[in-house]
């Protein structure tokens, strides 16, 4: 095993581990904006650190600015659908919601 | 892949299709069907099928799952609770012998095709024919292109009706307007409706572009183009278009009349459908770009719905035409 194995090995390990983390927090946590702090996490570090072992996993460089590009397009989109899900949780905390929807 | 992996995705896609199916609230049934949508595509990876998988995701997952949570919010805004009513058992049965019969039926097809049978090798000594690389577009745009070409009309009528359910005093107008209420959400949408649709853009271009020689083409270029449409107008980025401007509907009937008018020129290189020796490459670029054009505009006004904005309605959005 080379040394560029172990590194995708620990990379993916910790991605995962971040998603892990993540999806546990979406589970257990109270509310809206405590659940999107966890998600965050997974979104961010974990598909970070999985990109990455990816792109090391390839070795290609013409791979790696693709896997780049997805990972930069999913951190923002991720970026404005947890501001738009906060601010519909703040609206749906100070007026009541007809609809009784939990994110 | 792995057996391992490919039973986990296998007992994952039963999984997530049984709850889409049996739970009650309408919201998670369909967030269950996006997420299976999701698996299906990457099933379809998983066989080497990177065309349906991309045309899966997209459009199985993608527009379909934004169909659907709008058609959920316009019932509960029509005062229908979008839960699934008790039926009678022997409806019930019906439905369950028609599905399995159905299943039945696929599995035995499947079954009884042998497996070194793949169209790929009646394909393959035509491809050079084409002057293009992907014989998946080669079977839909050349050897099979009189299905593309009726799919393409078919999702025309499907557009004009949805268009028909308008009410006679809103026609021509325009349709409901997708920005949302709130103003801060508006505007980060918007911002993020502004970044993504020329992003949208040239990916569809590419889509297109890249159909010719590796997994792409006009379905998932057109769908990609809807999706920024979509968000540009969930932020209020672009307005709906009037269903009469001149513009939208050339943008709306290009891509089958392009491809149409190919066809019957055909009939001059002996028959309908066949293209000139040494320009079936420029034919086939042409006709996917005018689709892509056709069907992402088609997409997008199918998730917008009927008017319900009359021609002297409220003055929201400028009118401008989506996608061209």
């Amino acid at each position: 095993m080379s040394w560029i194995d172990l590194a995708v090995l620990a990379l993916l390990g910790t991605g995962l581990a971040f998603y892990g983390a993540g999806s546990l927090g979406l589970l257990r946590f109270p509310d809206t904006a405590s659940r999107l702090h966890a998600l965050t996490k997974a979104d961010n570090l974990g598909l970070g650190l999985v990109a990455l072992a990816a792109a090391l996993h390839w070795g290609s460089l013409a791979v790696a600015a693709k896997i780049a590009l997805v990972w930069l397009f999913a951190v923002i989109a991720a970026g404005i659908t947890s501001q738009l899900l906060a601010r519909q949780a703040r609206l749906d905390g100070t007026r009541s919601h007809p609809d009784g929807d939990r994110p | 892949m792995t057996a391992a992996f490919d039973i986990i995705l296998c007992l994952l896609i039963l999984g997530t299709a049984g709850i889409a199916l049996f739970v009650r609230d309408a919201l998670a049934a369909i967030a269950f069907f996006i997420a299976f949508g999701n698996l299906l595509g990457l099933a379809w990876l998983g066989l080497d099928a990177v065309n349906v998988a991309l045309a899966e995701i997209a459009l199985g997952a993608g527009v379909t799952g934004v169909l659907l949570i709008l058609a959920r919010a316009r019932l509960l805004a029509l005062g229908d609770d979008a839960t699934c009513a008790d039926t009678s058992a022997w409806l019930r049965a019906g439905a369950l012998a028609a599905c399995a019969g159905f299943v039945l039926l696929l599995a035995a097809a499947v079954l009884s095709i042998p497996a070194e049978s793949g169209l790929d090798r009646a394909v393959a000594p035509l491809m050079p024919g084409l002057g293009i690389e992907n014989r998946v577009t080669g079977v839909l745009l050349a050897f099979r292109a009189y299905d593309t070409l009726l799919e393409s009309f078919v999702l025309l009528g499907a557009l004009v009706a949805v268009w028909s359910l308008a009410p006679a005093g809103v026609w021509p107008g325009r349709p409901a307007d997708l920005g949302m209420a709130d103003g801060p959400m508006r505007r980060v949408a918007g911002s993020f409706g502004r970044f993504l649709l020329p992003v949208a853009l040239v990916m569809a271009t590419y889509l297109v572009w890249a159909g010719s020689d590796v997994p792409g083409g006009a379905f998932q270029a057109g769908t990609v183009l809807a999706g920024g449409l979509m968000v540009s107008a969930i932020g209020g980025a672009i307005g709906l278009p009037r269903s009469d401007l001149p513009g939208l509907r050339v943008a709306l009937v290009l891509g089958p009349l392009v491809f149409l008018l190919i066809g019957l020129a055909g009939t001059g290189f002996g028959g309908f459908l066949v293209y000139p020796q040494g320009l079936a490459k420029a034919a086939i670029l042409a006709i996917e770009y005018s689709l892509a054009l056709s069907i992402g505009a088609t997409l997008a006004l199918l998730v917008a719905g009927p008017n319900v904005i009359g021609p002297a309605g409220p003055a929201g959005g400028a009118g401008r035409n989506s996608g061209c």
